[in-house]
């Protein structure tokens, strides 16, 4: 019906299967900026993960220990309630602990924006993605009141400071943190012949949850198809009883929680008496184990590269994991130097806040952004858009995180929203929009195709032209 | 408008007004501290590019049926029949009464000084800036027009909706305000979206069982129309209240193809809009407004090969309101015929779209020709009063 016909269709682009700035950046980061040129080098996007942390400095968001003032302040207000219950007190106590877990959410509603900035004015986009996979992989939120917000405070203590380093190191930051262990259910579960228990008498049964351990298992480490049964996981929730926390003062370990006797986990005894270090050495043999190399290699080869990764890729990278001991560099090193990552052809559908992410950063949205907008600001434009595209903000529906597969995301509900975000939003945090032409070439880069590059010059609406660049397949997958 | 003699003196006596004079106590009237003026003006772009031999088809001018093929309906094929030269489109046939009012008429071979590249964009651009190039230019003509006047507050001017406007951008302050409304896609951008798509099976299929891609538009439409009308209902609230200006935007005007079906939509979404605005205005609003509906630009003059337009240069301007002059055709027209058309495809532009609605603006308020032709619009000559406005 338009003048389509007219127009010649390319191939996305020529098959070179080598590090490729535009590529690099899309694929393993949030897509292309204005602003901010690709990298240069394999080496450079390395060198950008252990760097001055320059975006936490720029676009600060509260550390878990900070985080945790909150949660005392609530906690306060509720003892006051309980202690007089029925009174004026009480009723005051309550209304201020609305008032505290309001400014919590609003609190997170501003680490939102904080994430979204860090995203579109990064200079080492590659962090910030390998930042939100492991907070993926180690997918942790709050149960009840204020610490429900707490989900970038704990991304921020226990995932940030080590995705450079080594396996084993940010296993235990991320499964011992307050976060993890409220999630998992780990705080209140104890030996059944712990010191704990046994004073509590029968009458009030105490013992094991299983969810940690499982989870650590299944998720964290070996994967579902390692060589673990339920008696492994059995023995670890034992060996986890004792891991818990309190507001006030943080990770806590009570040996009296802590189930008396060795632990037998996949064949080597931990501890006979309780100590938090047999915790350590136990995470830190299930990192060493070859399941979780395995395991590891499969999910980054899924994530940055397809559903159905080249399996030489994933040999590469689990071997890389162990050669290294673990140590998360050179598998991210294996990742980008392997043929298969930088096959040309886009793949992977974009999540939501993926989607969300790199559409602010090809419109350069300004630092000031999410200064001084109201939290129903950020929830019409933001947080609501995503839960209807699929993805409420920090809300994950399992610990599995969230799902891979594209088809999950590609549904008509989804894009539909994802077409009300495109046409409606970015005119909100733009001002003004670039223009549509410009904007088809810089968004997408050599990705532009003719197809795009028509409708931006043919929409009716600046609005309308800028949200067809970002519907754009070139823009929706990576 | 009794007050506007003092005014325009005291517009003439100080040449171009800026912001920073327009708020000072000393300068500024008491009797316009309530309000700087009493009439309405309502600015509605019509984005897309309306083809304005089609919403008033000249079916007297005998190369309109050759030209025009199966889209030239004229009086015979349902258009109502304005002047006995002049026919409005049939499904602006809900307007009749207004027409018979005398609050709606059109002013033909319109344009802005754009030319030749029929880009949107670039079009829109300059439409709304008001300039005749938009190097070094950030605010609408609109902005410039409140810059201009005394007593403008936070209230006066609204722009309605979600589109930028760049029309009413710039130093002055203006309110905004939009709908809540559901996503309306313009056919137009559901047929790009479409195109946009079309490479990736899985989000074509997805798009298309969300029902937003053009075969399923019209029902979208039906599903989804209320958005004009509040925009319109909001309008009118306000301006039956202290706001005497409001824009917005209408899309949907962009009819490469299947025009019949497209014009339809965008027409009935016109008239549901100027009828909504008429509706629901209080007391005797209505009778001091001007509804001016202007467009980047016109389409051409022939149909083109998939019973469409395509983009073209010389267009139509709508007014409706109670302020204005109705009944009536106004511009020059320039003919159709061999050698009538510019560039031997679009409507030649008789006239500028700025100059009228630098007369309108100039009846309404009673703003100095002076600060119209050098603030508002930078350079335009003006020309005689159209007599657009009662």
């Amino acid at each position: 019906m338009l003048s389509w016909d007219r127009v010649q269709k390319v191939p996305w682009c020529v098959d070179v299967r080598d590090f490729d700035p535009q590529l690099a950046e899309i694929r393993f980061g949030f897509g292309l900026s204005p602003v901010h040129g690709p990298p240069e080098s394999i080496g450079q996007m390395l060198e950008g993960l252990s760097g001055p942390d320059v975006m936490q400095s720029a676009f600060p968001i509260e550390s878990f220990a900070k985080f945790r003032s909150r949660m005392v302040a609530a906690q306060d207000q509720n003892e006051i309630r309980r202690r007089n219950r029925g009174t004026e007190l009480a009723a005051a106590a309550r209304k201020q602990r609305n008032v505290l877990n309001k400014e919590a959410r609003i609190a997170m509603f501003g680490w939102l924006g904080q994430t979204m900035l860090r995203r579109t004015h990064t200079q080492t986009a590659f962090r910030e993605r390998i930042v939100a996979f492991w907070a993926d992989h180690f997918t942790a939120r709050g149960k009840r009141g204020v610490i429900r917000r707490g989900t970038s405070p704990y991304i921020e203590d226990a995932i940030r400071p080590f995705v450079a380093g080594r396996f084993e190191d940010l296993l235990q930051s991320a499964v011992m943190h307050p976060l993890m262990l409220d999630y998992l259910d780990q705080t209140r579960a104890m030996g059944p012949t712990s010191a704990r228990a046994i004073k509590r008498g029968p009458k009030k049964p105490a013992g094991l949850n299983e969810n940690l351990a499982r989870e650590v298992l299944e998720l964290h480490t070996l994967g579902v198809d390692g060589s673990y049964t339920q008696e492994d996981v059995t023995q670890l929730a034992e060996l986890f009883t004792g891991l818990t926390f309190d507001a006030r003062n943080g990770f806590k370990f009570r040996k009296d929680f802590a189930e008396p006797g060795a632990e037998n986990v996949l064949g080597v005894a931990y501890g006979e008496q309780p100590n938090v270090k047999w915790v350590r050495g136990a995470l830190s043999d299930l990192a060493a184990h070859p399941a979780t190399a395995r395991h590891l290699a499969w999910k980054l080869a899924v994530h940055f590269v397809s559903d159905t990764p080249d399996p030489e890729l994933i040999d590469a990278l689990e071997a890389a994991y162990v050669e290294s001991d673990g140590a998360l560099t050179p598998v991210y090193e294996a990742l980008l130097g392997h043929p298969a990552v930088w096959q040309p052809t886009l793949s992977n559908f974009k999540l939501p806040i993926d989607f969300v992410s790199s559409a602010l950063r090809a419109l350069a949205i300004p630092k000031e952004s999410f200064a001084e907008r109201e939290e129903k600001w950020i929830g019409r434009f933001f947080s609501q858009p995503l839960t209807r595209m699929g993805q409420t903000w920090e809300r994950p529906v399992g610990p599995d995180g969230w799902a891979e597969e594209d088809f999950k995301w590609i549904t008509p509900q989804g894009v539909a929203a994802r077409v009300s975000w495109a046409m409606a939003v970015p005119v909100r945090v733009k001002d003004p929009l670039p223009d549509p032409r410009d904007f088809a070439e810089t968004a997408l880069g050599r990705f532009a195709d003719d197809a795009v590059r028509f409708a931006a010059a043919s929409a009716e609406s600046r609005p309308e032209a800028v949200g067809l660049v970002l519907m754009s397949p070139a823009f929706q997958r990576k | 408008m009794s007050s506007s003699l003092s005014r325009r003196d005291f517009l003439a006596r100080t040449g171009v007004i800026g912001c920073s004079l327009a708020a000072s106590p000393l300068l500024t009237p008491v009797s316009f501290a309530a309000a700087p003026w009493d009439t309405r003006l309502v600015v509605i772009i019509l984005r897309g590019g309306m083809d304005g031999l089609d919403v008033v088809q000249p079916y007297g001018d005998p190369a309109f049926n050759t030209l025009r093929g199966s889209l030239a309906l004229g009086p015979e094929g349902g258009a109502y029949d304005l002047d006995g030269y002049f026919a409005m489109h049939p499904s602006l046939g809900p307007l009749i009464p207004m027409w018979e009012a005398g609050q709606l008429s059109f002013v033909h071979a319109v344009s802005t000084p754009y030319r030749d590249k029929r880009s949107h964009f670039d079009g829109q651009d300059l439409l709304e800036a008001g300039t005749t190039s938009m190097a070094g230019v950030r605010d609408g003509w609109l902005n410039r027009m409140l810059q201009a006047v005394p007593g403008v507050t936070s209230q006066t001017a609204y722009a309605v909706g979600r589109s930028d406007m760049l029309l009413l951008q710039g130093p002055a302050e203006v309110a905004n305000w939009s709908p809540d409304a559901d996503l309306s896609l313009s056919p137009q951008a559901a047929r790009l979206l479409e195109i946009v798509t079309e490479s990736d099976p899985a989000l074509h299929a997805a798009l298309a069982e969300a029902q937003i891609l053009s075969e399923v538009t019209d029902d979208i439409q039906k599903r989804r129309k209320g958005s004009h009308v509040q925009i319109a209902e909001f309008a009118a609230a306000r301006l039956s209240d202290e706001a005497r200006i409001a824009a917005f935007s209408l899309n949907g005007w962009d009819t490469h193809g299947g025009q019949p079906r497209f014009m339809n939509t965008a027409l009935t979404r016109l008239a549901e809009t100027l009828l909504t605005l008429r509706g629901k205005m209080r007391g005797n609003t209505w009778r001091k407004t001007a509804v001016v509906a202007m467009t980047e630009f016109g389409r051409t003059a022939r149909q083109n090969g998939t019973l469409g337009t395509d983009h073209g240069t010389g267009g139509l301007m709508i007014l409706a309101g109670g302020a204005i002059k109705g009944g009536r055709v106004f511009g020059q027209w320039p003919g159709l015929g061999d050698g009538d058309l510019y560039q031997d495809r679009d409507l030649m532009p008789t006239g500028d779209v700025r100059a009228h609605a630098a007369w309108v603006m100039q009846s309404l308020t009673g703003l100095d020709r002076n600060v119209l032709e050098s603030a508002v619009f930078p350079g335009l000559d003006m020309g005689n009063d159209p007599g657009l406005i009662l």
